[in-house]
């Protein structure tokens, strides 16, 4: 299979719609298919890196471990988006991966050294 | 010539994403485009169900793509694990989890995100409806 660069944008909440476990099914199939993947966190979907999610009160299963477990499937890029980490009260800190953040200006590039872009 | 693949995660009826997906691949094709596979995934794996019953005047959704997939021999694959979880089996899969129907249309295929990027790396350009 021929390689491309894929960016997959999370920009959905990780709980309450399923956007963002089926942006994460995306990535593995995509590793899986020995593709170059990275991830962006955009909006709410920021809030998929926090630490310490407990889904588990509403009835839901956490994403927190699926995601963390993106670089067994080497899954190493990470982006989050700085403006929404602030709208969000977040900082590197309370992240449970180690995303990188970018600036509107940074996401530019980042978008245009992308093959392959899908929205989640 | 330009050539396709296309997501649709809009469910019918609640949403107008798999129309909108319709009229714009029909287009293509029209203006001598390729469309290489229509991937339906989330909500859009409703499109492949022959079940509903829609108000008199309106054709269902997938008689829709399945008679446009036909005529112009588009591959309509509809995500295994989106399916299963919405209800929509095809008779293996309903045999094998010891279900009462097959609900999906004859015309779909339902298989895995494989399909998805393996359209996604040979397409030119990717749309996707109703994200």
């Amino acid at each position: 299979m021929k390689q491309k660069r894929i960016l997959i944008v999370c920009r959905r909440p990780p709980y309450g719609e399923s956007f963002a476990r089926e942006a994460l099914d995306v990535a593995m199939a995509s590793a899986a298919f020995d593709q170059e993947i990275a991830l962006l966190f955009l909006d709410a979907g920021v809030t998929l890196l926090a630490k310490n999610q407990q889904p588990e009160t509403i009835g839901d299963k956490s994403l927190e471990k699926q995601f963390a477990a993106l670089p067994l499937y080497d899954v190493n890029e990470l982006y989050v988006d700085v403006g929404a980490l602030q709208q969000y009260r977040l900082s590197q800190t309370d992240l449970s991966l180690p995303a990188q953040p970018l600036t509107t200006g940074e996401i530019t590039q980042l978008l245009e050294r992308s093959d392959i872009v899908l929205n989640f | 010539m330009t050539s396709f693949a296309l997501m649709v995660l809009g469910a019918p009826v609640s949403t107008q994403a798999p129309q909108t997906a319709l009229a714009f691949a029909r287009a293509a094709v029209q203006g001598g485009h390729r469309i290489l596979r229509v991937f339906f995934f989330h909500d859009g794996v409703h499109c492949g169900n022959q079940m509903p019953v829609p108000p008199a005047g309106q054709q269902p959704i997938a008689e829709q793509w399945a008679a446009f997939a036909q005529q112009h021999n588009i591959d309509l694959v509809v995500c295994v694990a989106s399916a299963l979880k919405r209800g929509v089996l095809d008779a293996g899969e309903a045999k094998r989890y010891d279900k009462p129907a097959a609900t999906l249309h004859p015309a779909f295929a339902l298989s895995g995100l494989g399909q998805w990027i393996d359209a996604c790396v040979n397409a030119e350009r990717l749309l996707s409806f109703g994200s």
